[in-house]
């Protein structure tokens, strides 16, 4: 049996040793880990482009992907009203970098609405055309969803889509992610009507009947993925200024 | 105090008993298909390989590490609080190769998320700690740790392996079978498979469940010495 004073000295010394070993350990991969995050976050935002970057996302390495933003990609940040904010005004608003890959949208999703801020990247192709891409985050069946929308010249024409999620049950609402044909159906639909009303693209239950606006659902996955349908339709109409800002400015 | 050493420890040796350390975690005393442990770990991560393969890679690290590290403290861990001592042991290493593989390969971990963590839970990690590090020299000890870390992954990559081909058609991602031409064997082009697709349900968690129950059977059909005879 051990005295009550050893086992007090044993505990606190193998704290102090535990805390100092990993508090090494994070602040020394603090930096790698950064770079791993800020890297993941990109090819999120490529993968709403994939088509145009014409290999698959997840096949570029690290590099590849950082050279692509660094000269294709022009980063904006939008007010809900729709005016373009600069970067020192992006850090007031507490985010380090003041670009808008910086820009949390888990945090900007808890502020009220008028309050938010918007990234937008434009994204140039070899061959001059410009993709538009913008960020939505919503709510699926367990927890957040959120996806990348890629907008041809046009700025409603969607051109490519990206979803991915925290939770959702791996094989029905993790489709949204992992079965490449749903992001795919989102292409070609458009934002505005013909008389250019908003309506983005709806996610529907068995059988579409807009063929402009709407995109089937996945069975098995009806909460997930009308919660998609509902962030397009929300989410899309927080970026109507900062578009039409963009389209002046084309 | 905390890096009390074993004095007449004897030098790295691997003879028979060693061996045996090894092997018998992997056949006749596995924790997942003889002991029914670790089950929840291997319901969540199996439904791709190469989830499953850094899985089995982390966990055996972890019981390997926290054995040895147990046992060279056992002499020195104060009995009334030695399930809290290895907690922390345990916690460290798992926090530890949790940070690893953050630096490492981003993406993994993001796919594995909390059960990286949870590994802390794991029966296997405790279950061999109290069992067998307590009251072995550190080398023995994590010998043992390989072992059972081994045949913990070695049921994860059988798992893994018939939920990912059946369910999406691949292995490590590789397309293997499926309807259409990105699959090596393009079922929908010939007449003999047109009627095969994939098996969503292989990628709901139920499956393991199922596969694991499979597994369980063919192991102690195969290995005799499993049946319980009384």
């Amino acid at each position: 049996m051990h005295s009550t004073s050893y086992i007090v000295r044993f505990v606190l010394i193998m704290t102090a040793i535990v805390a100092v070993v990993l508090a090494f350990m994070s602040t020394a991969l603090k930096p790698i880990h950064l770079k791993n995050e800020a890297v993941y976050n990109k090819r999120a935002i490529l993968s709403a482009v994939e088509k145009e970057v014409g290999k698959p996302i997840s096949g570029l390495s690290d590099q590849e992907v950082l050279d692509i933003f660094n000269n294709q990609i022009t980063q904006k940040v939008f007010t809900m009203s729709g005016k373009e904010l600069t970067k020192e005004e992006v850090e007031a608003k507490g985010y380090k970098g003041g670009l808008a890959e910086n820009v949390d949208m888990a945090q900007e999703k808890k502020k009220p609405e008028a309050e938010r801020i918007l990234p937008l990247y434009i994204y140039k192709t070899a061959d001059g055309k410009t993709k538009t891409i913008v960020s939505v985050r919503g709510n699926g069946l367990w927890d957040e969803i959120w996806g990348n929308i890629a907008l041809d010249g046009d700025l409603n024409t969607i051109s490519g889509a990206a979803f991915d999620h925290k939770g959702e049950t791996p094989g029905l609402g993790a489709e949204i992610k992992d079965n490449p044909s749903f992001p795919a159906s989102f292409v070609g639909k458009k934002i505005y009507d013909e008389n250019g009303n908003y309506k983005s693209v709806d996610v529907v239950k068995g059988g579409v009947s807009d063929p402009v606006h709407q995109v089937d659902a996945i069975s098995g996955a009806t909460i997930t993925t009308v919660g998609v349908g509902e962030m397009m339709v929300r989410s899309m109409k927080y970026y109507e200024p900062a578009l039409k800002s963009v389209k002046s400015n084309q | 105090m905390a890096e009390v050493k074993e004095k007449n420890a004897p030098a790295v040796e691997f003879g028979k008993e060693e061996r045996k350390l090894i092997t018998d975690p992997i056949n006749d005393n596995n924790p997942i298909t003889v002991q029914i442990l670790g089950i929840c770990s291997a319901l969540a991560v199996t439904t791709l390989m190469n989830k499953a393969l850094v899985m089995a890679i982390a966990v055996t690290a972890v019981t390997a590490l926290s054995n040895m590290v147990t046992s060279a403290l056992r002499n020195a861990i104060p009995k009334q609080v030695r399930m809290i001592v290895q907690l922390v042991i345990v916690a460290t290493l798992v926090t530890i190769v949790e940070l690893t593989l953050k630096a490492l390969n981003y993406p993994i971990y993001k796919d594995l998320s909390v059960f990286i963590g949870l590994i802390i839970t794991n029966c296997i990690v405790m279950g061999r700690l109290e069992a067998y590090a307590m009251a072995n020299r550190p080398w023995r000890s994590f010998l043992d740790g390989i072992g059972n870390g081994l045949g913990y992954g070695v049921i994860l990559i059988i798992v893994a392996f018939i939920r990912e081909l059946f369910g999406k058609g691949s292995v490590f991602n590789f397309k293997v079978i499926g309807p259409n031409a990105e699959y090596l064997i393009n079922t929908a082009s010939s007449p003999l498979l047109s009627w095969y697709t994939n098996n969503n349900l292989m990628v709901l968690f139920p499956s393991a469940m199922f596969v694991i129950g499979i597994v369980i059977w063919a192991h102690r059909a195969w290995n005799k010495k499993l049946v319980d005879i009384s």
